[in-house]
């Protein structure tokens, strides 16, 4: 792809027969090749198994069959999705030859779709990160400016659908991890409600906040996206019970008589002021569409941060416990015993921010420490959660800031890892509330993309794509990819 | 200081991380910042507070109809297992032997 193509429109084409999914994919194949070098998008591409799902489709169109509503899109998936028979790292050492012997549900979901898979993209080990530096092989860049990171921990995938390597990518979200690097690759990343999309298969880092969401060019793909991947799934216990609407048909109609929640503490000390100046300019255009905006307060927002960094960690050390090298990944050699073979494994397989997070998670779980980290965190999420259910008793959307600044350069957070959590600041309360966030482009700030977060109730992403879809209309958005040039940024912004 | 040294080591042999007197020094450190930031919740006060540990509203235990269904075959279970003897995982040497 070297033109922005979005997935309803290509879709369309490949229904009409005015292009084969054969050469949709050969097209995204070919962009891989000539800007993956480079952009370090994509940690595993597949084009066989990609061109054979493809004429697949392209067959099924002969035959008369119906067609997916993906058919023929070629999709990205992050590597903590796993895929029968194709390698699933999660970025990470320790799982560097682990070839899955199945599919998770929303793979699978996106097959049956007719979403052609072309390969597994990059990101932070284990999803711990928030500039993709995390990664245990090498990190992907930033396409508008190859020195500054895409955002994590689904940096790979946001890079690629900015760069047109892929037409639409997945990822998972525990902190912000598709929205913060959508907002950095000035794409439409959604995290939806906790439960709404099926885990099986996801590899686990914090199970009572992660949940996966799609990366895509516009606000429809994304609609289009979260359909085919929505609903119930019984192999997954915490699967919500619920049948999603038509999100395509929600993502019609206006937003007059909208009330609209500005949180003052999303625009805190470190926003930067153009980041600040584009939100404001949105929520302009919003009200002037007939929504109606004011100030509120999230009054817990700073302690959000807090809780996160004791849940988070303790989910995530009960999670890894399971990597000891005796069924599957890494084993480090000339261990003496049992227990020496565990802790080389996991101290060779591991890198630093993965083990730094184990390490806060089980003093927080150890004894003795219980009360004061692990139940006091879990406590200050129930505030967190009622600050949300307050300020959606008068206001149907919180819009603020995705993240505080726009991409930053490779190096310059890395040696700071607290540095790197504070920025986390805007998508973290939402996993902590287990609520609906949207990010999508809405401007930028000399040539790097500003992201505008649209929060939302529970279940509700009806809403958030509506209002979305409206400020898109309003603007006349028009995607357009990113040049992924060594030349690109040069000269811009310093 | 918010962790010790000897707690890291300690909190390391829990996880199960080797971790050298270098990792241990850095590992000290980065944890008392973090720490430190952390413990601003204290500041809460949260006596009354219930605590949350997930978010799905509703949500009782997950129960299934007790029916067999086709799991993984055993090979395919295998098939990444850094070592294997027949229909087993091997791992190093768990107990003494009986008589020296």
């Amino acid at each position: 792809m070297t033109e922005a193509i979005t997935a309803h429109e290509l879709r369309d084409r490949v229904k009409r027969g005015d292009i084969s999914a054969e050469e949709a994919t050969r097209a995204a194949l070919d962009r891989i090749e000539a800007v993956d070098g480079r952009l370090r998008a994509f940690l595993t591409v597949t084009p066989e198994a990609a061109l054979d799902q493809a004429r697949a489709v392209d067959a099924a169109r002969r035959r008369g069959d119906r067609l997916g509503p993906l058919a023929g899109v070629p999709v990205a998936v992050k590597d903590n999705f796993c895929t029968e028979g194709v390698r699933t790292t999660c970025g990470s050492r320790i799982l560097e030859n682990f070839v899955p012997p199945y599919s998770g549900t929303a793979v699978r979901r996106l097959a049956e779709a007719g979403a052609v898979i072309i390969g597994k993209t990059n990101m932070d080990e284990f999803a711990m990160g928030s500039s993709n530096e995390n990664s245990g092989f090498y990190p992907a860049r930033n396409p508008w400016d190859l020195d500054r990171v895409p955002g994590g921990s689904s940096g790979g995938s946001a890079a690629a659908v900015a760069a047109g390597e892929a037409v639409v990518a997945f990822g998972s979200d525990t902190g912000g991890s598709v929205r913060q690097p959508a907002s950095f690759c000035g794409v439409v990343g959604l995290k939806p409600t906790y439960g709404l999309v099926s885990r099986f298969g996801l590899v686990a880092f914090a199970s009572s906040l992660d949940q996966i969401g799609p990366l895509t060019l516009d606000v429809t793909d994304s609609a289009l996206a979260l359909q085919a991947v929505a609903g119930h799934d019984p192999l997954d216990s915490t699967s919500a019970r619920y049948d999603p609407p038509d999100y395509l048909a929600a993502i019609e109609g206006d937003v007059k008589g909208l009330r609209i929640g500005i949180p003052r503490e999303y625009f805190g000390e470190g926003t930067e002021p153009a980041v600040e100046a584009a939100v404001r300019k949105a929520i302009e255009v919003l009200v002037g569409l007939g929504a109606k905006a004011e100030e509120c307060s999230l009054p817990h927002t700073d302690h959000a941060l807090s809780a996160y960094y004791i849940i988070a960690p303790a989910e995530c050390s009960a999670n890894l416990a399971r990597y000891d090298g005796v069924r599957y990944g890494l084993r480090a050699a000339g261990a003496e015993d049992l227990a020496d073979m565990y802790a080389k494994t996991r101290a060779q397989g591991f890198g630093a921010e993965v083990q730094r997070r184990i390490m806060l998670g089980t003093y927080a779980l150890s004894s003795g420490y219980y009360d004061a980290y692990y139940l006091k965190a879990q406590k200050v999420r129930t505030l967190v959660r009622q600050d949300f259910e307050r300020a959606f008793a008068k206001y149907d959307v919180l819009v603020a800031p995705t993240s505080p600044t726009v991409a930053f350069k490779l190096g310059e957070r890395a040696e700071n890892p607290l540095a790197m959590y504070l920025a986390d600041v805007c998508t973290i309360p939402v996993n902590l509330a287990g609520l609906p966030g949207l990010s999508i482009p809405c401007g930028d700030d000399g040539g790097l993309p500003i992201g505008l977060q649209l929060i939302g109730r529970a279940l509700d992403e009806a809403t958030l794509l509506r209002t979305a879809h409206a400020y898109e209309r309003a603007v006349g958005f028009t995607p357009r990819l990113a040049p992924a040039d060594p030349a690109a940024g040069k000269g811009g912004r310093a | 200081m918010p962790i010790t040294k000897d707690e890291v080591r300690h909190v390391a042999a829990l996880a199960r991380l080797q971790l050298d007197e270098a990792a241990v020094e850095r590992m000290t450190g980065q944890l008392g910042i973090i720490l430190e930031h952390i413990a601003r919740m204290n500041r809460l006060a949260t006596e009354d507070v219930e605590h949350t540990s997930h978010t799905l509203p509703a949500m009782g235990n997950v129960v299934r109809e007790d029916v067999v269904h086709r799991g993984l075959d055993r090979d395919s279970a295998l098939a990444n297992a850094p070592a294997r003897e027949g229909p087993f995982f091997k791992v190093p040497k768990v107990i003494e032997d009986q008589e020296a």
